[in-house]
């Protein structure tokens, strides 16, 4: 009847997880109490839970990827406390436990953390960048998001009961194979990954078709923002790389439960096959995470500086060159698993081509600063301290691209430290910049400023004192995912280590701090003009926040920085009197589609997860029975009246015009 | 059926217009593309997508496919006859398909649900050879537990059979729902994307006969 599940499976002689799991539940259950409490259940049902506004939904994937960075968060400085304290000594996390904080670390990290909080910016802004009122397919950006959260929710509730894998964050097999891993936990990193990789795939599709197909009138390719542009290759990316991820993980998924022999080293099987595989789809989904950063910081740097991105059509021909070099380079990530030299020398320098557009893109954000009218204010803070820890991540890992180096520091903290150079430097930088940047936006006030720039400055330094330790510990030929060690010349550098993570515990507190003050504070905060910031592209013509449906008249673009020319060309004829023709709009109705799928999806991976078969064909049921009734409903629109959209567009213009703008108060 | 039977059934004067064409300039602008042209574009991605998924496990089949471990190997096992009979049906089905997509284009219940119907019949024909074959294999102890290259080849050609499966799902809740609410313009799109699909399917099964069936059983 519950397959493999019984008591046994909860593990009550364990504090540490008990502990974390109680602390997670009383807080979920805190929130959902103060929510019904409150009476806030309705309209967070209605508003936000089926809401397929791409604004809401947007939100609602940076709100889980920074709750779910909270959670790793947590994972990694258990991590550097057990490194500091381990030697010569167990520590205070047990072999088996290490193993698996290290694995949900990097999972959730990548997965639920980078991937959300791009996913969510992208959401947000790209139909207000591009002057339209909504993605292609809202609904199904919808259940994209709620699936993304069935992925998260399973890798939290391994937490209780039963166990998260303890392979590292790509389960490599032999060791992944049911002969060695034969509890539950790849299985509940298998089919995580698996449902929120559909929801990936989903955003992935509707974003690609937005962008290409959806854009106001007179936004050709060359006029799109770069924020567009990187959205579209990203995009791009998730969908020719996330399929293979799929069909990999179903090949294990195989091995593991139907006896398979994929990647066994029985009956002909290929483990070999599996690092190709995994790496076909892991290294663009690098791209995929750094790209959308990349564009964050050329719409930051081009705003704080006051000019227009220097050489915006290298940019543009440097992010589609990244795209496909993505695909090339997969086998540096294994380069001593016996390729052979040749090919070993080909992609070796095929991953320092890469190099090359990469660094096209630095010089251009220098070139843009250089002359600007520059703005130290906590979006460009966040760009400049990424260009600097780049460029540093970006320089190891062409040491690492060295076949030879490589073989030195494969799989030591060298590498360990490369690669959180550049996904915390890179993506995470990005990602709070984009949250400074495009906050007011999506609330109509500011974040405190002072807290800003105070925990930018604790991640920044925290982040050299955390990492740059861990370069010289691999140059001292400490390995990875060591659970203890009798080393004595590693031990400082891990103290040290461990106190750059307290550092950034530091830095992600004051961030919090920094929402609650602002929250308070919002009336003094408030952004009533729409553009804070003094923008260039379209999302600043409109209100903070922007009304349901973005635009009341959709703009009209002439050239580059659209919304900049807008405001010229309004200071150059002192506002010329015409009136908006307004129209009816029509907008996509809420539905709870994407919830209720989510909430079948959640019941069968966890039913695959401890073989409750019953379950397994109810949730299939359920989900199909959920598409077939939102297929069979008879109004898919709803229309807003020309009387409503005139009555708040005029408000905002009103309010717009009642105060000085941005750039005014600037001069 | 192409973008021309479009056009000339909806009145969609954006079908045949290029990428970026009309941006950039004042003439005849109306607002995004409609509805059929941007649903058919994303599910178009989909399939895109669908094909790279096929592509990794060809490439493993490609991998695994002389790996026997000492048990049967295609040419012991294959019926091209069979084969060709599954084949004739699914080729036979997308003919159907094609015949409904027409029919909904110009509004015809019967001529849809007749060729729905048979298109049903194929595709159902087509999953029962295929699941008489797999029954065959493992009954002569050659499952997918029995070497790499059955692993490969029964997750290759299921993964195609699985497809046509869901198809054949969403093909009876199509028919379902041109019956109860007609050919409204969401529905068509749906039966767009069905065909789509359906096509994608013959596509990849193409794939399949040549580089599982024809190429197996030649050594």
């Amino acid at each position: 009847m519950l397959g493999k599940l019984s008591w046994e499976v909860i593990p009550l002689d364990q504090p540490i997880p008990m502990i974390a799991s109680g602390v997670v539940a009383l807080s979920i259950l805190a929130v959902l109490g103060w929510v019904v409490i409150k009476g806030h259940l309705p309209y967070l049902w209605r508003e936000w839970i089926t809401s397929v506004d791409h604004k809401r939904i947007g939100v609602m994937y940076t709100l889980l990827a920074m709750v779910m960075l909270l959670r790793g968060f947590i994972d990694a400085i258990m991590m550097r406390l057990q490194q500091s304290l381990a030697f010569q000594g167990p520590g205070f996390l047990s072999p088996e436990h290490y193993n698996q904080v290290f694995s949900a670390h990097g999972t959730i990290m990548i997965f639920f953390v980078a991937m959300p909080f791009m996913i969510g910016l992208m959401n947000f802004v790209v139909p207000l960048q591009l002057g339209v009122r909504d993605v292609a397919f809202p609904t199904l950006n919808s259940v994209g998001f709620w699936l993304t959260c069935t992925g998260a929710l399973l890798v939290n509730i391994s937490l209780i009961i039963g166990e998260f894998a303890r392979t590292g964050w790509l389960p490599y097999p032999p060791l992944s194979e049911l002969n060695y891993s034969p509890g539950v936990g790849v299985d509940y990193y298998l089919w995580a990954l698996e449902i929120a990789g559909v929801g990936t795939l989903v955003a992935g599709i509707n974003l690609v078709t937005t962008v290409l197909k959806i854009r106001t009138k007179g936004m050709s390719y060359l006029r799109m923002p770069m924020f567009c542009w990187t959205t579209l290759a990203t995009n791009l990316l998730i969908v020719a790389a996330f399929p293979i991820l799929t069909a990999t993980l179903a090949m294990l998924l195989l091995d593991r439960y139907l006896g398979f022999h994929f990647f066994t080293n029985e009956a002909g099987g290929n483990v070999m096959m599996f690092m190709n595989l995994i790496w076909a789809w892991g290294h663009p989904e690098v791209y995929i995470l750094v790209l959308p950063a990349f564009g964050i910081f050329s719409e930051v740097i081009s705003t704080f500086s006051g000019k227009p991105l220097f050489g915006y059509r290298s940019m543009v021909a440097a992010t589609m060159a990244i795209c496909i070099l993505s695909f090339m380079v997969w086998l540096h990530h294994f380069f001593t698993m016996g390729a052979g030299a040749d090919v070993n020398a080909i992609f070796g320098i095929a991953t320092m081509i890469i190099a090359v557009p990469t660094g096209v893109k630095v010089f251009n954000w220098l070139f843009t600063l250089y002359g600007g009218r520059i703005r130290f204010q906590t979006p460009l803070l966040w760009s400049i301290g990424f260009m600097v820890t780049f460029i540093i991540g970006g320089m190891t890992g062409v040491l690492l691209a060295v076949p030879p180096a490589d073989f030195v520091l494969h799989n030591s903290l060298f590498l360990v430290a490369h690669f959180h150079n550049v996904i915390i430097g890179g993506v995470l930088f990005g990602a709070f910049a984009g949250y400074t940047y495009w906050f007011p936006k999506a609330f109509g006030f500011r974040l405190h400023e002072g807290l800003g720039q105070a925990a930018f400055w604790c991640w920044l330094i925290g982040f050299y004192i955390a990492f740059m330790p861990l370069y010289v510990l691999g140059l001292l030929g400490m390995t990875r995912r060591m659970q203890h060690y009798d080393v004595p010349e590693w031990h400082p550098w891990l103290i040290v280590a461990a106190c750059g993570a307290g550092l950034i515990l530091c830095g992600i507190v004051l961030q919090i701090v920094q929402l609650f003050v602002s929250i308070r504070r919002r009336a003094q905060l408030r952004d009533q003009t729409g553009d804070p910031w003094d923008g260039r592209t379209l999302e600043w013509a409109t209100a903070s926040p922007p009304p349901a449906f973005n635009f009341a008249v959709l703009p009209d673009v002439t050239g580059k920085d659209a919304y900049w020319r807008i405001k010229n060309r309004a200071a150059e004829q002192s506002h010329s009197g015409k009136k908006p023709e307004y129209q009816a709009i029509e907008m996509p109705r809420n539905s709870p589609t994407g919830f209720i799928c989510a909430f079948f999806a959640t019941f069968m991976g966890f039913a695959l997860i401890w073989h409750i078969w019953w379950l397994v064909a109810a949730g299939a049921i359920g989900a199909y029975a959920t598409f077939v009734v939102f297929a069979w409903r008879d109004e898919d629109e709803e229309l807003i009246s020309v009387d409503e959209v005139a009555r708040i567009d005029r408000r905002n213009q009103a309010q717009r015009r009642a105060m000085p703008s941005g750039r005014a108060a600037d001069r | 059926m192409s973008a021309v039977g479009f056009s000339e059934v909806h009145g969609d004067s954006h079908a045949l217009r290029g990428l970026g064409d009309g941006f950039g300039s004042d003439r005849g602008w109306s607002g995004p593309p409609p509805k059929r042209i941007v649903t058919g574009y994303g599910f178009w991605i989909f399939i895109l997508s669908d094909m790279i998924m096929f592509a990794a496990l060809f490439a493993t089949y490609a991998v695994l496919h002389d790996q026997n471990a000492g048990g049967p190997s295609g040419h012991d096992l294959f019926n091209l006859r069979n084969v060709a009979i599954e084949t004739g049906f699914l080729l036979a089905s997308s003919f159907t398909c094609g015949v409904a997509s027409i029919a909904a284009d110009a509004r015809n219940k019967i001529w849809f649900q007749m060729a729905m119907a048979v298109t049903c019949a194929f595709g159902l024909g087509f999953l029962a050879i295929e699941a008489n074959e797999f029954a065959d294999f493992v009954a002569r102890g050659a499952g997918p537990t029995r070497s790499a290259f059955l692993s490969a080849f029964f997750t290759l050609v299921g993964c195609h059979g699985l497809h046509v499966s869901a198809g054949i799902l969403w093909l009876l809740t199509m028919m379902a729902q041109v019956f109860a609410k007609g050919f409204r313009p969401d529905i068509q799109r749906r039966i767009l994307c069905f065909a789509l699909f359906w096509h994608a399917l013959d596509i990849i099964w193409i794939a399949v006969f040549t580089v599982v069936y024809l190429l197996g059983s030649a050594t």
